[in-house]
């Protein structure tokens, strides 16, 4: 007897437990997915405004760009987020299957720039590279050092092998892999940049282009290139206890651990705050946000989050998220932005 | 000669000589024993060492000590809430470094207490407004910068552009320190709030609520069901190929990787119940099938330990079947049951794998209030720090970890205490 009784709360108390699941049509907070670059600067936004404002603070998942902009565009509805970050601009097939879904009106919002940084230990002089210098050294198949228009297998094994200016240390490079946003820009802005330097890959682009992409976005296998998985810290820690590693990561993580490690001159330019400002530093990428428009009348806060994003106070020269290592956008591309956010410009197409 | 003695030679020699060699091999397997017991020893010391070194200063923050004034100006009683209470810390600091002047030298003086100090000014106005137009002296946390410097992570040495503190701020710093003004404190935000970007903003409390509710619906459905599903399998069910087919499923449901569940929540509870993401309760249906075959393994062999004996008696006396198993087998095989659930809770509390598909990875600074609000858990937590840039959340990702081994060590003591206290060896 005693034991059913037991049994019956032990039901009573699993029933109440599935009862809210139903009331939770209705959400209060806004619900935030996307890309793990801009996710150290959305969250610092979200803590300001729920901190600041009388709404919840947003939920924000790291989900990756293309993890976030899927979730995002699978419908409109509570239980789908309203803003998706991402380290790059939507594509016109996740365009697509957003109109598809019925998710027709997306507001795009630019944050600002990333740049992406090869930095070593402090303990030792740091590299002058230039985007040839990246493509030979990490491409999986290099071009013919006599000079014919064929690929072999890379084989060098130290940075003055690519270059006799550099210092002859072996080449190890830790790196993202190739789930990471970081490490599609990378290859794009990197190593691309470097392998369109050879005539004949260039004009490969027009007559195959997938060719041309394999060559340039390949890394090599054979142990140089290291993916030293999403943990950027893990990656400091690493290049501090070896001086001749080379890492690959986010400004953001350089910036908070100049005493360790230091950028490697690009093209003859070092990646400094203003440097990539300005657009000097050859391997930045802008960075985004997308919101739902037809959330914004159903989300409380909605509006208001926008406008703390956009606010010079967020996004500005001086702005806290500039601290966090965000290169703010020029003013008059911020007042665009800032415009388009406030009137809920959507989106049209994307090319 | 020769001959003689193989012909005399007995049994017990052979054993003799050849006793020396054995008891050698003997000695060896044993060492290999105590040195593989050494070697793992080595490795949990290493561990455990490492993660308290790292994580010991994350229990102190520095804190500085400002005089704010709490002007009527700046304090208008229609929007206490919005007031610029920025505003009067930057006064308060100005106050204190008078000479301070350019622009540049006064955001590197701003940037030595913790934009939560604000926060905090507004907490004290709204809970007490009698307060404006009063000064207090107010300890309130310093920036993460300062706290990484008086706790020796970052250097003082070094050019200037290459130091996250410049020479200025280090000499105030000093001044501070001389004049009594910073100094460590037991760091209470670390235990009472949640998740901040902020490494002396940022605290725990939102994770272990997370995981608390997360481990009550697992605990609440996986318990019941679990014990009902083997005592069904062990006492009452025939032994036949269908219940044999059951007890190898459920054995292989305990190997499969906790992912997979987690991909089976997103499908299940999300995309068809539509139930919330990230919300505790989806976290805990989807543990509980995680842990349900590791209580059911658990609880049948605690069923299979009682002796048939005390069956047969049972029913002997007049018994039924139910009676048998509500009033007999079951008391005596709880112990075993409740310790394998713990060590099943244990494992659930943790899992970050499944918790990732359904949305549980994610920043959230609220303090979870109930089933559905967004939460995150403890180990959850400790990913998403060790991921951060800021230097402040090293030290705070070991703490979250010795946080999470107190409470797994709490949880595997309470079953081994359980085991020694109720079990009974026939």
């Amino acid at each position: 007897m005693k034991k059913a009784l037991i049994f019956l709360i032990a039901i009573a108390m699993i029933a109440t437990v599935f009862t809210p699941a139903q009331a939770a049509s209705g959400r209060n907070y806004i619900s935030i997915v996307g890309s793990s670059t801009v996710y150290p600067f959305a969250t610092v936004v979200a803590e300001q405004f729920g901190k600041t404002t009388p709404f919840k603070t947003p939920k924000i998942e790291s989900t990756g760009s293309g993890g976030g902009l899927k979730l995002f565009c699978a419908g409109i509805g509570v239980e789908h987020p309203d803003i998706t970050n991402a380290s790059r601009r939507i594509k016109s097939s996740e365009f697509a299957k957003c109109q598809k879904n019925g998710v027709s009106d997306i507001i795009e919002v630019k944050v600002g720039y990333d740049g992406i940084v090869l930095a070593n230990s402090k303990k030792t002089a740091p590299l002058k590279l230039s985007r040839k210098d990246i493509f030979m050294a990490l491409a999986k198949d290099v071009p013919d050092p006599s000079g014919a228009t064929k690929l072999i297998p890379n084989p060098y094994k130290t940075w003055k092998d690519v270059n006799p200016s550099l210092p002859a240390t072996k080449i190890e490079v830790l790196g993202p892999p190739p789930t990471s946003g970081t490490r599609d820009a990378f290859v794009e802005l990197a190593m691309e940049g470097g392998g369109k330097k050879f005539g004949w890959i260039k004009a490969m682009k027009k007559k195959d282009k997938k060719k041309y992409k394999s060559i340039c976005h390949t890394v090599r296998e054979d142990g140089a290139y290291v993916e030293a998985g999403e943990n950027d810290n893990l990656i400091v820690q690493k290049l501090d206890a070896n001086p001749s590693a080379v890492g690959i990561f986010g400004f953001s993580f350089l910036d908070q651990n100049t005493d360790k490690i230091q950028g490697s001159f690009i093209d003859g330019v070092q990646p400094t705050f203003e440097a990539i400002a300005d657009g000097q530093y050859p391997v930045s990428r802008p960075l985004f946000f997308y919101v739902k428009k037809a959330h914004t009348k159903v989300i409380p806060g909605m509006k208001e989050y926008l406008k703390e994003f956009t606010s010079e106070k967020a996004w500005g020269e001086d702005g806290y998220l500039s601290e966090r290592g965000l290169i703010p956008m020029p003013e008059a591309e911020r007042a665009k932005f800032k415009n388009d956010a406030g009137s809920l410009q959507t989106l049209k197409s994307v090319k | 000669m020769n001959n003689t003695q193989k012909k005399t030679r007995r049994t017990i020699d052979i054993v003799n000589q050849s006793l020396a060699r054995r008891y050698r091999a003997e000695r060896r397997f044993r060492l290999y024993g105590i040195s593989a017991i050494v070697v793992s020893l080595a490795f949990l010391a290493f561990l455990f060492v490492a993660i308290a070194a790292n994580g010991a200063s994350a229990f102190w923050q520095t804190y500085v000590k400002l005089d704010i004034h709490f002007s009527p100006d700046t304090l208008r009683q229609a929007s206490l809430a919005t007031a610029d209470y920025q505003g009067l810390v930057k006064k308060s600091l100005r106050n204190m470094f008078p000479e301070v002047k350019n622009r540049r030298d006064k955001r590197q003086l701003y940037g030595l207490a913790s934009p939560g100090a604000s926060f905090q000014l507004r907490k004290i106005v709204l809970d007490n407004p009698q307060i404006i137009g009063q000064k207090r002296s107010i300890w309130v946390p310093a920036d993460d910068d300062v706290d990484m410097l008086i706790k020796g992570h970052i250097k003082r040495e070094g050019p200037e552009e290459s130091r996250r503190l410049k020479d200025k701020q280090l000499a105030w710093i000093d001044q501070l320190i001389a004049e009594e003004k910073l100094e460590k404190r037991f760091n209470k935000t670390f235990f009472t709030v949640g998740d901040s970007r902020e490494p002396e903003l940022a605290g725990v409390w939102g994770a272990v609520m997370g995981s608390f509710f997360t481990l009550i619906v697992t605990l609440l459905l996986s318990f019941p069901v679990g014990v009902a599903a083997a005592v069904y399998l062990e006492e009452f069910a025939p032994k036949n190929r269908w219940t044999d087919l059951i007890e190898i499923n459920i054995n292989n449901l305990a190997a499969v990787p906790s992912i997979v569940f987690g991909l089976l929540g997103l499908a299940v509870f999300l995309n068809f119940f539509g139930l919330p993401r990230s919300a505790p309760i989806v976290g805990g249906l989807v543990l509980t099938l995680m842990t349900l075959p590791t209580i059911i393994i658990a609880s049948r062999s605690a069923l299979k330990s009682v002796p048939p004996s005390i069956r047969e008696a049972a029913l002997g006396v007049g018994a039924s079947k139910m009676q048998m198993v509500v009033h007999h087998v079951l008391p005596l095989a709880l112990p075993g049951m409740l310790t394998g659930t713990i060590i099943g809770m244990a494992r659930a509390l943790g899992e970050t794998a499944p918790l990732l598909m359904i949305g549980m990875v994610a920043f959230i600074v609220d303090v979870p209030a109930g089933l559905t609000d967004p939460s995150t858990a403890l180990p959850v937590q400790v990913y998403l720090w060790a991921d951060s840039p800021e230097r402040g959340f090293v030290e705070r990702t070991s703490a979250a970890i010795m946080v999470l081994l107190a409470f797994l060590i709490t949880m595997n003591a309470t079953a081994v205490f359980l085991r020694k206290r109720f079990e009974r060896r026939w």
